[in-house]
């Protein structure tokens, strides 16, 4: 696969470039540590005040947190550098990639790649044992299983999000506020236990930017609770069809949005 | 034409302008605004066109239907024989593109990084990076700064990168935007030197957009000239040079003030001071700039001149006026 040398090329020089200045690298892997416990300390300042949030205590937020910042930040490390889209098409450098001989997005996507999530990614990995030694787990074999198809799914939905963002980007060229509030806004939304949102909110998360598929949901099956109303446990097991949806989504935005750029719809 | 390594035929792009509505603050008009209009030329293999016009005439435009980046509203366009957006990948391996202002290196790599990573996404087999790579640092002379990180680089060495960057997969169409643009004298020699070199080893074609009158002097036989979107001039440098590009201007400070100066030979373009510097239009092929100054100097002490050479700006303009002036519509020159 002469093709995969060409990324594998890119990706390692990222590597070396990133971690050849051992301070800032030392600083940015803290910096993505910080902010990950603070949002974990905000999880646990409400608990300090409540003991249930829709309908699961302490041990069951942290099963929702640790799964939705595994996904959210694997997705980022992966593709998260995509929100660049916007200062590379004002600054025209974005012509450069349409001059090599690879498509589009995969040479966006190993154009670069953010290490310093892996704090983060640790942060939720914490979470996530945290919560699962904290409760009692009725069925350990199936909550293994939906865990595992969790974070695989749960990052599929995540980096399709980031490639739809990055899709409405060539329209907005400067709406990168705008469209973070669907990727880090989708992410809170996973964080948390989807039952407290009014129907709109549970619908849009549910099944449009299936978040809830990525933490609560699962949690739902680990724990062996029914769920509310719109959304039951079984519905874990249609991550990859969310994932699925996601993708689908996310190919039709980010074509339209190359379509735009080169002025065939415009 | 068969075999042709650029064929534009009626290309046509339009862009949409929303500007505002005067006294409506928050209203937007959208405009359509032509930045190519009706153009049609061919480029056959081994030809050095070079593509001038005032900014904003549509050369970016053109080049970027050519390279695969930009649909075109309508008309058509064939690279190397290929359709540039439907077949932009297999084009890319065909053509290599140096846009003057912005960049395809690593600016925290070294070019010795660099060059292994654009041989990894043009796929050069091993044998082939090494040979052409070490004809490019030698004909470049980037072996003395081979190891240093790009942001490091001056101007001239960066640029000097960029173009190897482009040539490193042998492409037989090289599309130049601005290649000596901000470059100091003997920087822009050597690279108009490789460039020459290279075509004359490989074959290969050039096409390149310049405000550079000495680059179209020294590497092109043929010019392309846009104005407005459209072709105002199609043929030879020399056929060119007849009409305007060839003119000097001889600009003249004098010991005090002098009626406009008329000497045999010259065209007078204007005075300043009220006649103290005086800036006079002559064709070398005519006469030179020492008998047009012996002849100002009949007239009037000198005490201080230049000589400059019309940019492309210039050569735009009064090809346009006169143009308008033997009749709207006409294409002088045509070749």
């Amino acid at each position: 696969m002469a093709d995969l040398t060409a990324y594998r090329a890119v990706l390692a020089s990222r590597v070396r470039a990133q971690t050849t200045y051992r301070l800032s690298f030392g600083l940015d892997l803290l910096g993505a540590l910080l902010v990950g416990l603070v949002e974990l300390a905000e999880t646990w300042v409400v608990f300090s005040q409540v003991d249930v949030l829709g309908g699961l205590d302490f041990g069951g937020v942290l099963l929702v947190f640790g799964l939705a910042n595994i996904c959210f930040s694997v997705a980022d490390l992966l593709v998260g550098h995509l929100d660049r889209l916007p200062r590379y098409i004002r600054e025209g450098t974005i012509d450069v990639f349409y001059l090599r001989p690879q498509p589009l997005l995969a040479q966006l996507v190993t154009s670069e790649i953010s290490l310093r999530r892996l704090t983060r990614i640790g942060v939720g990995v914490a979470a996530l044992v945290a919560g699962l030694v904290a409760n009692e787990i009725p069925d350990p074999l199936r909550a293994a299983a939906v865990v595992g198809l969790a974070l695989v799914f749960g990052t599929l939905i995540f980096c399709a999000l980031f490639v739809s963002a990055a899709g409405c980007q060539f329209w907005l060229v400067n709406g990168a506020e705008f469209t973070n509030a669907f990727t880090y806004g989708g992410s809170y939304a996973a964080s948390q236990p989807t039952s407290v949102f009014g129907t709109g909110l549970k619908i849009t998360f549910g099944f449009v930017v299936p978040a809830a598929f990525v933490g609560y949901l699962p949690t739902l099956v680990v724990l062996g609770q029914p769920g509310p109303a719109l959304l039951p446990a079984w519905l874990a097991w249609f991550l990859p069809v969310a994932a699925l949806w996601s993708c689908l989504l996310a190919g039709l935005l980010w074509r339209a949005g190359v379509r735009h750029y080169q002025g065939a719809g415009g | 034409m068969p075999g042709a390594v650029v064929e534009v035929d009626r290309l046509v792009r339009e862009f949409t302008v929303r500007e505002p509505v005067p006294g409506r603050r928050l209203r937007r008009r959208a405009r359509r605004v032509r930045a190519v209009d009706e153009m049609t030329f061919t480029v056959g293999p081994g030809e050095a066109v070079g593509y001038i016009g005032a900014n904003g005439a549509g050369k970016s435009t053109t080049i970027k239907m050519l390279a695969g980046i930009l649909v075109p509203t309508s008309g058509s366009v064939r690279t190397c024989g290929l359709e540039p957006i439907g077949e932009r990948r297999t084009l890319s391996r065909r053509i290599g593109v140096v846009f003057g202002q912005r960049s395809q290196l690593w600016w925290d790599l070294p070019l010795s990084e660099s060059f292994a990573i654009l041989g990894a996404i043009h796929r050069l087999e091993p044998d082939a990076l090494a040979s052409r790579r070490a004809e490019l640092v030698e004909e470049l002379e980037l072996a003395d700064f081979w190891s240093t990180p790009v942001r490091q680089l001056s101007l001239g060495q960066r640029r000097r990168a960029e173009v190897a960057a482009a040539l490193l997969h042998r492409p037989e169409l090289v599309v130049l935007d601005e290649p000596t643009i901000g470059l100091d004298v003997l920087s822009k020699q050597r690279l108009r030197e490789f460039l020459v070199h290279e075509r004359r080893t490989r074959g290969t074609t050039l096409l390149l957009t310049t405000h550079d009158m000495g680059d179209v002097e020294r590497l092109c036989e043929r010019v392309l000239v846009v104005d407005h979107g459209r072709l105002a001039y199609d043929g030879t440098l020399s056929g060119l040079g007849a009409t305007v590009a060839a003119e000097r201007i001889l600009v003249v400070d004098l010991a005090e003030p002098v009626a406009d100066l008329q000497v045999p030979g010259t065209r007078h373009l204007g005075s300043e001071g009220e006649g103290v510097r005086q800036r006079l239009a002559f064709d070398p092929a005519t006469t030179t700039a020492a008998a047009v100054l012996t002849a100002v100097q009949t007239r009037a002490e000198v005490r201080d001149l230049s000589v400059a050479e019309p940019d492309v700006e210039d050569v735009v303009r009064r090809l346009w006026a006169r143009n308008r002036a033997v009749g709207a519509g006409g294409r002088p020159g045509s070749a």
